[in-house]
C-alpha cells in the first residue's frame, strides 16, 4: 500500500512530473530491499543512495525501520550537493517523522499536517537550491 | 529510582481511570480491556518509531522479536525479557518473571483476577510496535503467579492463511504450551 504520506516541490510548476518520478522510485527502493541480501551495499543501513540517475535530476532514497519511503529528487546541475549532505537530509526528515507520530493529533497513516514538519521541510529545501 | 514509578502509577490511574468512567455493561463485555488495548497499540506505534530511528536495519522477524526482548522492554520496562520461545512459525512467546507492572500488586495468587486489566496495555504496546514494523499480530496475556506473566504473539501473515492458521494456531498453541 503506497500512497504519499506527504509530498513537496520546489517550484510548484510541473508537480506533476515529480509526483510520477518519486511514485516509479517506490519500485526501485523495493528492489532495493529484497536485494540487500546480495548487494554490496550494507544491508544494516538505512540510507538506500542514489536510486536511479535520470538526465536532468537524481533520486536517492532511505527506508526506515518502519517500512517508511523517503524518497528525494535534486537537480542533476546542482552538483554542489554531496552524499553525506543528503545523508544528514534523510536523518532531519526522519527525525521531524517521528516527531509527528508522537503527536497526539496525527493518526498514523493520515497525510502529514504539522506545520512544524512543513517548516523544516521548507527550510532544508530553501538551503538547497 | 523516581521515574521507574511515574510511569507505574499513571498505567495504575489510567486502568481505574478506564473502569470508572466505563457505561452499562462495558466491563463485561470487555471494552475496557479492548480500549486499553488501543491505547498501548498507539503508544506503541510512536515508541518503536524513536527506539528504531537509530537502530540498524532488521534482518528478519526474530531479529525483531529479539529487539522487543532487550532493547525495547529495557528501555520501557528497565529489564529484559527473561525468556523468548517459538515455534518459527510465527508464534512468539515472552516470559517475564517479574513483571514491573505487576510487582506491587502481589506476590502470589492475590489479586490475580484483577492481572488481566493490568496487562492490557502492554499487549497492545507489543502490538502497535510489531505493527508499525510491518507485522500485524495478536497478542495475549497469561498470568497463574504474580508477579511472572507471558505474553504470546502470533504473527498473522496473509489473510488467506490466517483462516487456516486460525485453526492450526489453536491447536498448536495448545500443544506448544505443554512443553512449557
Amino acid at each position: 500500500m503506497n500512497y504519499p504520506l506527504y509530498i513537496r516541490s520546489v517550484p510548484t510548476e510541473n508537480e506533476l512530473k515529480f509526483h510520477y518520478m518519486v511514485h516509479t522510485s517506490l519500485d526501485v527502493v523495493d528492489e532495493k530491499i529484497s536485494a540487500m541480501g546480495k548487494a554490496l551495499v550494507d544491508q544494516r543501513e538505512l540510507y538506500l543512495g542514489l536510486l536511479y540517475p535520470t538526465e536532468d535530476y537524481k533520486v536517492y532514497g532511505y527506508v526506515t525501520n518502519s517500512k517508511v519511503k523517503f524518497v528525494m529528487v535534486v537537480d542533476s546541475s546542482n552538483t554542489a550537493l554531496r552524499d553525506n549532505e543528503i545523508r544528514s537530509m534523510f536523518r532531519k526528515l526522519h527525525n521531524s517523522y517521528t516527531d509527528v507520530m508522537c503527536n497526539p493529533f496525527y493518526n498514523p497513516g493520515d497525510r502529514i499536517q504539522s506545520r512544524a514538519f512543513d517548516g523544516m521541510v521548507t527550510s532544508m529545501m530553501i538551503q538547497v537550491c | 529510582m523516581a521515574d521507574e514509578a511515574l510511569f507505574l502509577l499513571l498505567h495504575n490511574e489510567m486502568v481505574s481511570g478506564v473502569y470508572k468512567s466505563a457505561e452499562q455493561g462495558e466491563v463485561e463485555n470487555g471494552r475496557c480491556i479492548t480500549k486499553l488495548e488501543n491505547m498501548g497499540f498507539r503508544v506503541g506505534q510512536g515508541l518503536i518509531e524513536r527506539f528504531t530511528k537509530d537502530t540498524a536495519r532488521f534482518k528478519d522477524e526474530l531479529d525483531i522479536m529479539k529487539f522487543i526482548c532487550k532493547d525495547f522492554w529495557t528501555t520501557v520496562f528497565k529489564k529484559q525479557i527473561d525468556n523468548l520461545r517459538t515455534n518459527h512459525q510465527g508464534i512468539y512467546v515472552l516470559q517475564d518473571n517479574k513483571f514491573r507492572l505487576l510487582t506491587q500488586m502481589s506476590a502470589g495468587k492475590q489479586y490475580l483476577e484483577h492481572a488481566s486489566k493490568y496487562l492490557a496495555f502492554t499487549c497492545g504496546l507489543i502490538r502497535g510496535g510489531l505493527s508499525n514494523l510491518g507485522i500485524k499480530s495478536i497478542v495475549t496475556a497469561e498470568v497463574s503467579s504474580m508477579p511472572a506473566c507471558k505474553l504470546t504473539s502470533y504473527f498473522l501473515t496473509n489473510v488467506f492463511s490466517s483462516y487456516l492458521s486460525g485453526l492450526v494456531v489453536f491447536v498448536s498453541c495448545f500443544c506448544y504450551l505443554e512443553d512449557i
